[in-house]
């Protein structure tokens, strides 16, 4: 499981099966505002970051959360 | 030594009352962040160190987001938590209606309430309760101040946004408080003109203005365990202006 994923497990509360690149805000009991928040901030401190809020206000998914960390230079394969 | 072990963001630290808050959170064994635009910030990090303490400074302008963002950066890297976050960073700007420039007061919005918000909704994804959250609002923000309509308006929303942050990071184990002082002796208070000051003066009921310690003084009652459990408070530090 990459540390990506791990965050989402971790901070949602949910399976490593249950992270997929079509996983979405609100699609699961925990990642709602708050869980959002709590994710972020795992996200953050996994990979020694601080995101940009317009880019935590657009992850919505997944996919979408991979797609930002690597438009931010952060190289989550090597994670 | 009311803050050993934590670890405080401080903007708006290279003078006056902000400068206070650093050097108490010092004396008191926090190690500190301390952000300013101004070159001083780097000689008083200097300083505190030379002094014995753990200091790190910024030198930036906390409204934008890069600084933000490079001071919350900093906290993460060096000490890889943060405990206490003080908004202290402020401008004051004297008009009176009918000559206040427009663009002038979205900078003083910008400056003393967006960049409030903005610094808080990054820091507290590195907070993890218990932590606090300081935020220096003003005795004009709740009582208004003739010929500082702008900057009593700002401070009015520094308290509202402090009541509201107060209820969501409760949860959190977050506290958020904010500290509104009276008429304290700073550059900033002195740069108002005469007629202003001395009328502020004339309404203090203990007879002297502040000092900037009274008003760290509060703060590290804020930042320590001591407030363990108060929260949404906005803390009047006015030598009986509103009693």
């Amino acid at each position: 499981m990459s540390k990506l994923a791990n965050c989402f497990v971790e901070a949602l509360g949910i399976s490593p099966e249950q992270v997929t690149d079509d996983l979405a805000y609100q699609s699961v009991p925990r990642w709602d505002s708050v869980g959002h928040m709590a994710l972020v901030a795992s996200i953050e401190d996994a990979f020694g970051v601080t995101l940009d809020t317009n880019d935590i206000i657009a992850m919505s998914t997944f996919a979408r959360a991979r797609e930002i960390l690597q438009n931010s230079g952060i190289n989550i394969s090597a994670a | 030594m009311l803050l050993n072990g934590k670890v405080a963001l401080i903007t708006g630290a290279s003078r006056g009352i902000g400068r206070a808050i650093a050097e108490a959170f010092v004396s008191h064994g926090a190690a500190i962040v301390i952000v300013a635009r101004s070159a001083e910030i780097v000689a008083l990090a200097d300083s505190l160190r030379r002094a014995g303490g753990n200091v790190v400074a910024v030198q930036g302008d906390i409204t934008t987001d890069a600084t933000v963002r490079e001071c919350v950066n900093v906290c993460r890297k060096q000490f890889g938590r943060l405990d206490v976050l003080v908004n202290n960073a402020g401008v004051l700007q004297q008009s009176l209606l009918g000559m206040i420039a427009i663009e002038g007061a979205r900078e003083l919005f910008n400056a003393n309430v967006i960049s409030t918000l903005n610094l808080t909704q990054v820091a507290v994804r590195l907070m993890k309760g218990p932590a606090s959250i300081i935020n220096i609002s003003s005795f004009a923000g709740s009582h208004g101040l003739p010929g500082l309509s702008v900057y009593s308006a700002t401070k009015a929303a520094v308290s509202g946004f402090t009541l509201a942050a107060a209820k969501e990071l409760a949860p959190r184990g977050i506290r958020v408080n904010a500290i509104a002082p009276g008429f304290i002796d700073t550059e900033m208070m002195r740069a108002l003109p005469q007629e202003i000051f001395e009328r502020n003066a004339k309404s203090i009921r203990m007879g002297r203005a502040g000092a900037p310690l009274d008003v760290a003084n509060a703060a590290v009652f804020f930042g320590s365990d001591l407030s363990s459990y108060v929260t949404g408070q906005i803390l009047g530090v006015d030598g009986g202006m509103q009693a």
